[in-house]
């Protein structure tokens, strides 16, 4: 249970970290908060030639809310994402995912951008990304690219980022204010892996009906799954039974993977009841955020 | 092929102390084996019981989830430096003593961490929050009832007197 030998650098500056990364090429790893890199390190189940080390470098721990969006560094640690005031009054989902991400001692030192560039199909940020279409800005010697939400993702543990690079930040648009969120999940231990999670963002017209509504499902596929269920909530009111009809309607397009934690078909019930719970959430979440805009 | 070396220097418990060890040395090893402070305990290794929990410059962190090398200049207590200024049992030890919180103790050194920064910053938690607080970590003896009233009796304890904060670097 010990990591196998490796050369380890650490980078004090941006171009420190890029230079190593091109030199030592498909041989590299990132290491950021390394709360999921070191125990596959430990189990050997990687056994990357060089760690480069990202923790040195002092703008990547800059967690920057402005008028318009939020921007996350690569080494922000989930906890300080989590407690971030100005944050969650922008992205009210960060928070509101973040909440079931591992415990916090594990938040203490795990990383938000780490999360969503490890391309765990079970962890929640990855959902967020989908859902919010957020852009993850990938770095290397050769210049800097862009890459929105799904689009990151390109199967289990596996995002767009290729040797040589790395995310040097995300970046999340404020919400619009007659936008709500929620984020819900099942599973075995609060802090555990999630069995199945869904989050949802609901957007409301002026008359405070339905106007679009898009979830986005993790622990279900290889990538974070999102289905927009506009059409069919379009015009709705805080309708029970339309909920659980879109819920229905989403559980009937997936299907997951049994393991021995949870069977397929549980998987597929679970989808089914927690979107139409996140759906509901995020249409009260609109409501309050329209009655009390902040 | 033998492995390069890195110098690592980090206050542990108020105290200076440095190492040369490989970047592959794991923290808990480093504390363990290198500076011979065997209160911190290995269950697991990746990450799940919770026993290896320290504090990092002030905060609860699994020890076996980080490279010594990376930590290197940070400040570190560990359950041996959550002691009163007079070396008697700190407000967190003492209730596991008085709350009969610990059997075998194996999952303690990592309570004890975990719940004196947990306290640090919520002085004064209801149930609820205090099992919510040890969620994270893993006790196989005791079901975890009396770990949840040495939480409370801690909090009793520091309010009592008047504690500011945890471990003889910031006590």
């Amino acid at each position: 249970m010990k990591p196998a030998p490796f050369e380890y650098v650490r980078p004090s500056s941006r171009s420190g970290v890029l230079a190593a990364l091109s030199e030592a090429g498909d041989e590299a790893k990132v290491l950021a908060g390394g709360q999921s890199l070191i125990p596959l390190l430990s189990m050997r189940l990687a056994s990357p030639k060089v760690l480069v080390d990202i923790n040195r470098v002092p703008e990547f721990s800059t967690l920057h809310i402005t008028d318009n969006q939020v921007v996350i560094g690569p080494t922000v640690r989930h906890q300080e994402l989590f407690d971030s005031v100005a944050a969650r009054q922008a992205v009210p989902l960060l928070a509101q995912a973040l909440s079931f991400v591992a415990h916090p001692v594990i938040r203490n030192r795990g990383t938000s951008v780490g999360s969503i560039a490890h391309a765990d199909p079970s962890g929640e940020l990855t959902a967020v990304l989908a859902l919010l279409e957020g852009v993850v800005t990938i770095e290397s010697l050769r210049g800097s690219r862009e890459v929105t939400g799904s689009d990151f993702y390109v199967g289990p543990l596996e995002s767009v980022i290729m040797p040589g690079e790395v995310a040097t930040k995300v970046t999340f648009a404020r919400l619009p204010v007659n936008m709500g969120t929620s984020c819900v999940e099942v599973a075995r231990r609060h802090g555990d892996y999630a069995l199945a999670g869904v989050c949802a963002a609901v957007v409301l017209d002026e008359e405070r009906a339905v106007d679009r509504a898009r979830i986005s499902l993790f622990s279900i596929g290889p990538t974070p799954i999102v289905v927009d269920i506009s059409q069919l909530l379009t015009g709705s009111r805080s309708s029970t039974a339309t909920f659980i009809e879109a819920a229905r309607f989403i559980a009937s397009t997936v299907e997951p993977e049994g393991d021995i934690h949870a069977t397929a078909a549980y998987r597929k019930n679970l989808v089914e009841v927690l979107a139409a719970k996140a759906l509901k959430s995020a249409y009260e979440n609109a409501l309050s955020r329209v009655e009390s805009p902040r | 092929m033998s492995e390069s070396l890195f110098e690592v220097q980090v206050m542990v418990n108020g105290l200076l102390r440095s190492g040369q060890v490989p970047a592959r040395r794991l923290l808990s090893d480093f504390l363990r084996h290198d500076l011979e402070l065997t209160g911190t305990h290995v269950g697991c290794e990746h990450g799940v019981c919770g026993a290896c929990t320290i504090l990092l410059n002030g905060k609860a962190v699994r020890s076996c989830l980080l490279f010594a090398v990376s930590v290197d200049g940070q400040e570190i207590v560990t359950v041996e430096g959550l002691v009163n200024q007079d070396g008697s049992l700190g407000s967190v030890q003492q209730a596991f003593q008085d709350s009969h919180g610990l059997q075998c103790g194996f999952c303690t050194p990592g309570f004890i961490t975990t719940i004196s920064a947990f306290l640090d910053e919520n002085p004064d938690p209801t149930v609820d929050e205090a099992r919510e607080a040890i969620a994270g970590n893993l006790c196989r003896c005791t079901g975890y009832q009396n770990i949840i009233k040495s939480v409370m009796r801690a909090a009793e304890i520091r309010r009592a007197t008047d504690f500011s904060g945890s471990g003889i670097v910031t006590a």
